[in-house]
């Protein structure tokens, strides 16, 4: 009989979490890379729920924190796209290459 | 635990919606585009949470993410871009190292995932029926503080946002 144990949803969020790590790596526009970092921190989601339910189910923590990490990723991607927003109004551009002000 | 073959046949469904759209949400050129195969990643990954038996976090994850993130991005996208749309999600010239970079997470993740004998470490008893009612009991009583600290961090990120997108607005006033 197949089953789906835990080790099908570590694999699955690992490759979700590649998925994301790659479009963070190589993506020009910084709103993507937002959107990709969303991606790596829902991954991170599939996991703390998967083990919740196989390895702890009576104490619900890893819904718990599952709850806090949706809770900062929200504030996240809220604070990114104003900083966002207020460099693009210095700069005119989202491109991440260009974004050298901390360069020496 | 899960012995139904329906259960089955849902995990390999909702995994390839999922995987299927984050890579179009990589690959596609247009970011809107982009932003929409989000939304069909994120209600796949709901339909998942159902199936881990979490089903106030698919609601959240509907609500928050399918809602909120991904409207809040798309209004992004709108006040921010202002050249064509077609080519306005392009790689960089890192394409092949981040590549290798990621090969190599892929393979290390994935050998500990595969060889770790999760079996083992398997409590072999259900989720309790009334998840939402556990829930709300111990984000009340034992989880409170770090309730209240999330609370206070979304205040600082409303404020913080709010600072942050007003800013220049304030100097040409001077």
């Amino acid at each position: 009989m197949i089953t789906i144990s835990l080790t099908h949803y570590v694999v699955l969020s690992t490759i979700l979490f590649t998925i994301g790590l790659f479009g963070v790596l190589t993506k020009k526009n910084a709103i993507s890379v937002l959107i990709c970092i969303e991606l790596m921190l829902n991954a991170v989601n599939i996991n703390l729920i998967a083990f919740s339910k196989f390895i702890t189910p009576n104490d619900f923590i890893g819904q718990i924190f599952a709850i806090f990490v949706i809770t900062v990723a929200a504030a996240e991607v809220g604070v990114g796209l104003a900083i966002l927003i207020a460099i693009y109004r210095n700069k005119l551009s989202v491109n991440i290459d260009e974004f050298d002000w901390l360069k020496w | 635990m899960e012995t139904s073959i329906y259960s089955v046949l849902a995990f390999y469904v909702l995994a390839a919606i999922i995987l299927g759209s984050a890579v179009m949400v990589v690959s596609m050129r247009n970011i809107v585009h982009s932003v929409l195969f989000l939304a069909i990643c994120f209600i796949g990954m709901a339909g998942l949470f159902l199936l881990l038996d979490a089903a106030y976090l698919a609601v959240i994850q509907v609500l928050v993410y399918a809602g909120a993130v991904c409207i809040m991005i798309i209004f992004g996208v709108m006040l921010i871009q202002r050249t064509d749309m077609k080519h306005s999600n392009l790689f960089n010239r890192q394409t092949f190292l981040a590549g290798g970079v990621v090969a190599l997470t892929l393979a290390v993740c994935g050998f500990f995932a595969g060889t770790t004998a999760w079996a083992d470490l398997a409590a072999n008893t259900p989720v309790p029926e009334d998840s939402l009612g556990q829930i709300g009991q111990l984000l009340l009583s034992k989880y409170v503080i770090p309730f209240e600290v999330a609370a206070l961090l979304l205040l600082v990120a409303l404020v913080g946002a709010i600072v942050l997108a007003k800013e220049v607005k304030a100097n040409d006033n001077d």
